[in-house]
């Protein structure tokens, strides 16, 4: 299965700030009663961006100057809690196709990936010097370079560091994200392995 | 030099590398729900795949089941398509079902363990993240995406790296009305909610020794809120005593064979940890968290912090904390005014959890403005519970006795918080909305704690509520 090959994401950024935003907060989880991901874009950051609204401030999700970024920056341990794919799949569905944090939990980190997303780490200095940017100007175009390792901005003179575990990149500029073609690919050896695992050869049919 | 649990579990079940350099894993044992596994049925389907092994597949409802309404149709249509779908699918693929008449429904990380699926030196992969509960039996369990749900289905593997291990030892004796719970907040509490990123935890030392198993599953099932996507403790005989008899646990040779392999997975005396953690049992405290993360917790005699009182990287969140969940530092938490308590999850949803509340509420009586609800994990505790008459205990108490799923901990079925309502809960996520209520307040703690607070109506020393010296 030839996947695209993600090498670069350029795009405008938004700015969702905190730390350890977790996936109750990125899709409540009474909006995952669905048995297809098609619809979950509307209800990416539903909560919070409805407190905003009726605390009369307006969360960037809903900010018309951020409307079609396509980067979201944020905190430490994004993603964090419940490994729910409705999460990434929320916000890939909202638009989004890169997402830039001081760290991200580790299932999250995962399914984003599986969607061709990447999750790229920089510093918190860099995200803030960042944030500053498309704050003062919302339609910088960023663009993150997983085969260079890092974040620059069109027309600016910025240039962040950012770090991604060596087999994610690998995926992704390789166009290998989804894993489902490379693990059929190993079925003959599944199966010999089941074979010699006492508790599955027993019962496997 | 030796090696620990799981490097001879992910030896053993390592298939290849892949070309992005990770094992492709094999999954011996892999539990579905109806929450995040229609999109991945549906998947396989798109992509003309079949699922490999049925038989090592295995299904519940949980998440959205009702605990008061039984009977479908659901009054949710989308709940009740969600049941449907699963019961299909898995009609369709010949995985087993614990479907709702069965008797053997519950929270999928009851179900494994009471059936005896989960054992030790096994995989286990279930799309969801409190699959760590299962660590408890010495298997590396993990949760994940819907996506992996998918590859699990079709190839029994996922693609995967392997953790680092870190070896957590609590050693001593916790005192009494100190409890598994306030350990596993306690461990998060110090070592962070994102300290374990990239880490197994592997939990032992006198305490995990002398610990039920029930016990170490309440430890295991939060190591993912401390960021290790894994937790386990080698098995003993505690373990094995546990699996012995159940309905898929190994039967006459075979449970001997198994016992022999069980007992090998342990790690080595002499492997080498890549890092080591030490606590003492007797440091630790009933606790209950007082923000939005299971590390913002304190102990029962303690005050919420003051933000500028913690480390830096604490701040933000810790101020943020104290807005949603309208508090303020220097308060004491013994006598915040609770509006709800909830007794169940997969968490502290277990017999053992049940039994030990209903020994001391007797004659007492849940305060006039409290809603309190038990939510046995699965209909095997609820009818063991029923049986023994600790259902009357709690009903007698002023208690709602519910039907068994996961309620409470996540709004996804009726029982949700209203408004601000704050929630002394046995779960294990205090996130903001956590509880259905995009304003709601949950605060976790022990069972016994919990029941405290619902007799009290406030959050309250549940060793002074009912005389434990
Ligand atoms: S009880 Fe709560 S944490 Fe456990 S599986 Fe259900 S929703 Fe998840």
């Amino acid at each position: 299965m030839a996947l695209e090959k993600i090498t670069q994401v350029t795009g405008r950024g938004v700015f969702v700030p905190g730390d350890d935003i977790d996936t109750d907060r990125i899709i409540p989880a009474r909006f995952m009663k669905c048995v297809t991901f098609d619809g979950l874009g509307v209800f990416a950051f539903a909560d919070a961006r409805l407190h905003d609204k009726e605390a009369g401030r307006v969360h960037p999700l809903d900010d018309p100057r951020f409307s079609g970024a396509t980067i979201l920056l944020s905190g430490s341990n994004f993603g964090c809690g419940s490994s729910r794919e409705h999460a990434p799949q929320s916000l890939y569905r909202f638009g989004h196709r890169a997402i830039i944090a001081e760290s991200f939990a580790e299932i999250f980190f995962g399914n984003s990936t599986t969607l061709g997303v990447p999750c790229v780490k920089m510093s918190q200095q860099d995200i803030a010097g960042l944030a500053s940017i498309i704050e003062s100007d919302p339609a910088a175009l960023i663009t993150i370079d997983l085969e260079e390792n890092k974040v620059t901005v069109a027309d600016v003179d910025f240039s962040g560091e950012i770090t991604m575990p060596g087999h994610a990149r690998e995926a992704l500029t390789t166009g290998r994200w989804d894993s489902i073609a490379d693990l059929v690919d190993g079925l003959d050896e599944v199966r010999n392995r089941v074979a010699s695992i006492p508790y599955l050869a027993s019962g496997a049919s | 030099m030796g090696k620990t649990l799981l490097d001879k579990v992910w030896d053993e079940h390592t298939v290849r590398t892949l070309p992005d350099g990770r094992t492709q894993l094999l999954i011996g044992t892999h539990l579905i729900h109806e929450v995040t596994s229609p999109q991945a049925f549906g998947m396989l389907r798109d992509l003309g795949l079949k699922v490999l092994y049925p038989n090592r597949t295995f299904a519940t409802v949980d998440h959205i089941v009702p605990t008061d309404q039984r009977e479908e149709p659901f009054s949710d249509p989308l709940a009740d398509a969600m049941v449907k779908e699963l019961r299909k699918n898995c009609a369709e693929t010949g995985v087993t079902f614990f479907d709702l008449p069965s008797g053997n429904q519950g929270i999928v990380h009851i179900v494994g363990p009471e059936q005896g699926i989960t054992q030790p030196g096994t995989t286990i992969a279930c799309g969801d993240s409190h699959t760590s509960t299962h660590g408890a039996f010495g298997a590396i369990a993990f949760g994940i995406g819907t996506s992996q749900v998918r590859d699990v289905l079709a190839t029994q593997t996922m693609a995967i790296s392997k953790p680092k291990v870190r070896r957590i030892n609590v050693d001593g004796k916790l005192a009494p009305g100190v409890y598994a719970k306030d350990v596993t907040l306690h461990i998060i509490r110090h070592l962070g909610v994102n300290g374990g990123i990239g880490y197994a935890y592997e939990y032992g030392g006198s305490t995990f020794d002398s610990f039920t198993q029930e016990e170490r599953m309440t430890v295991c099932n939060m190591a993912i809120e401390g960021g290790a996507r894994v937790g386990y403790v080698n098995p003993d005989e505690t373990t094995f005593e546990y699996l012995r008899g159940r309905p898929y646990s190994p039967k006459g040779a075979e449970w001997d064979a198994s016992v022999s392999r069980w007992k090998a997975t342990a790690s080595d005396s002499d492997c080498v940890y890549d890092d080591v953690v030490n606590f003492k049992a007797e440091d630790i405290l009933p606790t209950v968290t007082w923000g939005i993360t299971p590390a913002q917790a304190v102990f029962i005699d303690e005050a919420i912090p003051y933000p500028e009182a913690l480390p830096e990287k604490d701040r933000a969140t810790a101020i943020e904390a104290l807005e949603h969940m309208k508090v303020s530092p220097g308060t004491p938490v013994s006598g915040l005014r609770i509006d709800v308590a909830f007794l169940g999850s997969c968490t502290n949803g277990r017999l053992s959890d049940l039994q030990e509340v209903a020994k001391y509420i007797r004659g007492h009586k849940v305060a006039p403005h409290v809603k309190a609800i038990v939510v046995p994990g699965s209909q095997g505790v609820a009818a063991i519970a029923e049986k023994m008459g600790l259902a009357e205990i709690f009903r007698e108490a002023g208690f709602e006795w519910r039907g068994a799923g996961c309620s409470m901990c996540l709004g996804m079925n009726p029982d949700k918080l209203v408004g601000d309502q704050l929630c002394a809960s046995s779960s294990n996520r205090n996130f903001k909305g956590r509880q259905g209520s995009p304003t709601g307040r949950t605060m976790l703690m022990s069972p016994l704690m919990v029941a405290a607070a619902a007799l009290s109506g406030e959050v309250t020393d549940a060793r002074k509520v009912f005389g434990i010296n």
